[in-house]
């Protein structure tokens, strides 16, 4: 079987929207569709609009068991991140200044968290064990009675490792400490069920999951009700949480992924999750290949390794036929190494010689089979060039080695 | 009978010619922050279509900071103004949009003087009273370029000169304005100008804000550090792509579709002038071509607007932002209109695409209207 280059393995960093989605979305756009302004009270056009993104709305919470009106839109996870952390944070203030996450968490919780300890706050950031998830004793050892928010993410973007959130959760619960959780990674990948999870507040993002971009969600439970300070002001949407004109088809688009993911992870989780073992299978087997993250314990989709000897970035242009990532899309731009891996105490060498292979709805055993000659190919090449992979051959234990200044 | 939409200042339908250049990025896979070729794509993409929005008000691509929407750059505005300025007065007149007035509020708990600035009874922001607002320190001043309720268009050349002549930033929310006249970023002298794509056809979800060469806009978003480190998120790829064709289209035909606007308002006009107990807001001093917002003597806005519904004819009371509330608007209570009045409140805002037809349509509703209270104002009721 032939396969079609460049092979998008990419999954992490964003998705395409669905045909059926984008087909969707079309129809709440333009004259002859429904394309009036949700909050338009005096015109049948935006009672149209608004019952289009009352249905979404029905179809975001079912897919992880939560009640619509505890789903409030936002322009993507990094706006309900922010809202989440800013918002708890500047509503419970008298409670407390103490804040509780991890150094593994996506920029957009970890550099909210830095606006807030620039306003008084205090933010404790935990180290991960080794495999990336987080010892439970730790965490509930850095709870404090001024603690008034903890953050952690349900599925790591780099290494796609699944933390124990409802035992986190119940920590949380037992303190009276506020629990978000982001879920931009896990939604319509790992079974959420938000009426069971001790959870307060949940990020989510349409374009992770074969929505638009520009458009996600927050979850708010309603009991026990969690309050939050609205950080975007204006007409009072939203329940006066996030103000802003509702973008029908984003929503309606979003709805519709999620609509799709909750029918369709039964079959693609055990078929996506066999692509990536037989990914491992091909990749693993080299010498010097290390997965990062727990295998177990991780999203079906991702794969995360380093290849000792081997430059990451060179690696990237010698597979250029295939997208994937070398850390965070949101950091790539970046040559410093994957602060995630660097958490898990990764070497900076292995760190830097990580690459991210993620899988998703429309990758194929070819394609898979073709990435792993590839990777094997060219891993083997750069090596020859590698002056470090030689000494290593010849046995020479190169942390001994006493380099040079010049 | 097909229904008649008279409501384009709360949004407008999507340009067709404007799905057509967002369609293929909705199913392109790439991340525009991605290294990848497929990422690279996105990223020229979305450079496109920021030269383009930069194109419609004369600024350099550098200064287009993409947002969710009008609401979000009014808010990152107003925060990023307030930050470069330290402390002082936060000047905001009183008929600005509610995604102005509701940060401003809250920059007040923090400590800002908030200093409301009066309109005149045709609607106009006055010179000396922004400059009294003002006194005796500087700070921000914020006046909006155009008035969503009753489209009077501001002088904002001469009120931002006024304000940064008193050392004070300028902020002017363009939302209503884009697309139905000319803007001229450098030429209006502001600090910071606010735009959305659905106000001129292109799609919801996505906006902008213009600042001034080099100005340090403090994030209200953290994050990624997309945007140059000054709005942070997974950047609206299919949304920016359609703000930047929409961009392109508003600046080739503003002038055609403002033309035709204008005579289809003036037509309104015409035969709303015929009406008895007619008020037009506003009726003597320049508006946007697509404005009208009038009250017919007697009658309330809400039951006339389901009316008109029922007719097929869609025009609201004023913003939808703050419709459904009852209460008389606030802009029209600003320029002294008497409560009962402005609750009576009509708002019609045409499009491009609208003909003379809607406008007759509308007429021949409102006049049957008229006559029918004539009769029973006849029998004594």
């Amino acid at each position: 079987m032939t396969v079609e280059t460049p092979i998008y393995m990419d999954y992490s960093a964003t998705t395409p929207v669905d045909e059926r989605v984008a087909e969707r979305m079309a129809r709440f756009l333009t004259r002859d569709g429904v394309f009036g302004n949700p909050a338009s009270r005096s015109h049948a056009f935006g009672w149209a609009a608004e019952q289009a993104v009352d249905q979404a709305r029905q179809q975001v919470a079912a897919l992880v068991n939560a009640d619509p009106r505890e789903i409030v839109w936002t322009s993507g996870a990094t706006e309900s991140d922010n809202l989440a952390i800013k918002g708890a944070a500047h509503f419970y203030r008298k409670k407390g200044r103490h804040i509780v996450t991890v150094k593994t968490e996506h920029k957009a919780v970890l550099d909210t968290c830095r606006q807030l300890e620039r306003e008084g706050f205090e933010v404790t950031y935990l180290d991960p064990e080794p495999d990336g998830l987080l010892d439970l004793d730790r965490f509930a050892a850095a709870l404090r009675d001024d603690t008034i928010l903890a953050s952690v993410m349900h599925v790591n973007n780099e290494i796609g490792v699944i933390q124990d959130i409802e035992t986190l959760g119940r920590l949380c619960r037992e303190r009276g400490v506020i629990f978000h959780v982001d879920a931009a990674q896990s939604a319509g990948k790992v079974p959420i069920d938000l009426a069971a999870l001790p959870v307060d507040l949940m990020s989510f993002s349409a374009h992770k999951i074969y929505g638009p971009k520009g458009i996600g969600a927050l979850y708010v439970q309603r009991r026990p009700r969690v309050r939050l300070e609205a950080q975007m002001h204006g007409g009072g949407h939203e329940r006066g949480l996030r103000s802003g004109t509702l973008a029908t088809h984003q929503i309606v688009g979003m709805g519709e992924a999620f609509r799709i993911a909750g029918e369709e992870m039964a079959t693609e989780i055990p078929r996506i999750r066999a692509l990536r073992d037989r990914l491992w299978a091909g990749l693993g087997s080299m010498e010097e290949v290390y997965l990062n993250g727990d295998l177990e314990r991780r999203v079906a989709g991702n794969l995360n390794v380093s290849f000792n000897f081997v430059e990451g970035e060179s690696l990237i242009m010698a597979l250029k036929d295939v997208a994937v990532s070398s850390g965070s899309a949101c950091t790539s731009a970046s040559l410093e190494p994957s602060y995630v891996l660097r958490a898990l105490g990764r070497s900076d060498e292995l760190a830097h010689s990580s690459i991210r292979f993620t899988i998703g709805r429309y990758t194929t055993e070819a394609e898979i089979d073709y990435v792993v000659d590839l990777v094997r190919q060219k891993v083997g090449k750069l090596r020859e060039l590698s002056p470090l992979w030689e000494m290593y051959q010849e046995g020479v234990d190169l942390d001994s080695v006493q380099w040079a200044a010049h | 009978m097909d229904a008649c939409y008279l409501d384009c200042n709360a949004t407008t339908p999507l340009d067709p010619r404007v799905l057509e250049a967002m369609r293929p990025w909705l199913t392109h896979a790439g991340n525009p922050s991605s290294l990848h070729g497929a990422g690279r794509r996105a990223r020229a993409a979305i450079e496109q279509a920021r030269e383009q929005v930069a194109a419609l008000v004369g600024v350099d691509p550098v200064q287009v900071v993409f947002t969710s929407g009008g609401t979000e750059a009014n808010n990152l505005a107003l925060h990023a103004l307030c930050a470069r300025a330290g402390t002082g007065t936060l000047a905001v007149s009183a008929i600005e949009h509610p995604s102005v007035q509701a940060p401003a509020r809250q920059l007040a708990a923090r400590g800002w003087r908030l200093q409301p600035v009066p309109c005149d009874a045709h609607g106009q922001v006055r010179l000396e009273a922004l400059a009294e607002a003002l006194e005796p320190e500087g700070g921000v001043a914020t006046v909006m370029l155009a008035n969503n309720e009753t489209g009077v268009v501001q002088d904002v050349t001469a009120l931002a000169a006024e304000a940064r002549g008193r050392g004070a930033l300028f902020h002017t929310d363009a939302v209503q304005a884009a697309g139905k006249l000319a803007l001229d970023f450098t030429a209006l002298g502001v600090t910071s100008l606010s735009l959305s794509a659905h106000k001129f056809h292109g799609p919801k979800g996505v906006g902008a804000l213009v600042v001034e060469r080099g100005f340090p806009v403090a994030p209200l978003l953290a994050g990624g550090g997309q945007e140059r480190g000054r709005r942070s998120g997974t950047e609206n790829l299919a949304g920016i792509v359609g703000f930047g064709r929409a961009a392109e289209l508003a600046r080739a035909e503003r002038a055609q579709r403002a033309d035709h606007m204008l005579a289809l308002r003036q037509r309104l006009e015409a035969g709303l002038a015929r009406l008895p107990g007619i008020s037009i807001f506003a009726e003597d001093v320049p508006r946007l071509p697509n404005t009208v917002q009038f009250a017919l003597a007697g009658y309330q806005g809400e039951a006339l607007l389901m009316e008109l519904d029922r007719e097929g004819i869609a025009v609201s009371s004023g913003s939808a932002c703050a419709s459904g509330a009852g209460r008389p608007s606030p802009v029209l209570v600003a320029m002294g209109v008497d409560p009962d009045l402005a609750r009576g409140a009509v708002r019609v805002s045409l499009g491009p695409d609208n003909r003379a037809e809607d406008v007759d349509r509308l007429l021949h509703a409102l006049e049957a209207r008229a006559a029918g209270a004539r009769r029973l104002g006849a029998l004594g009721w």
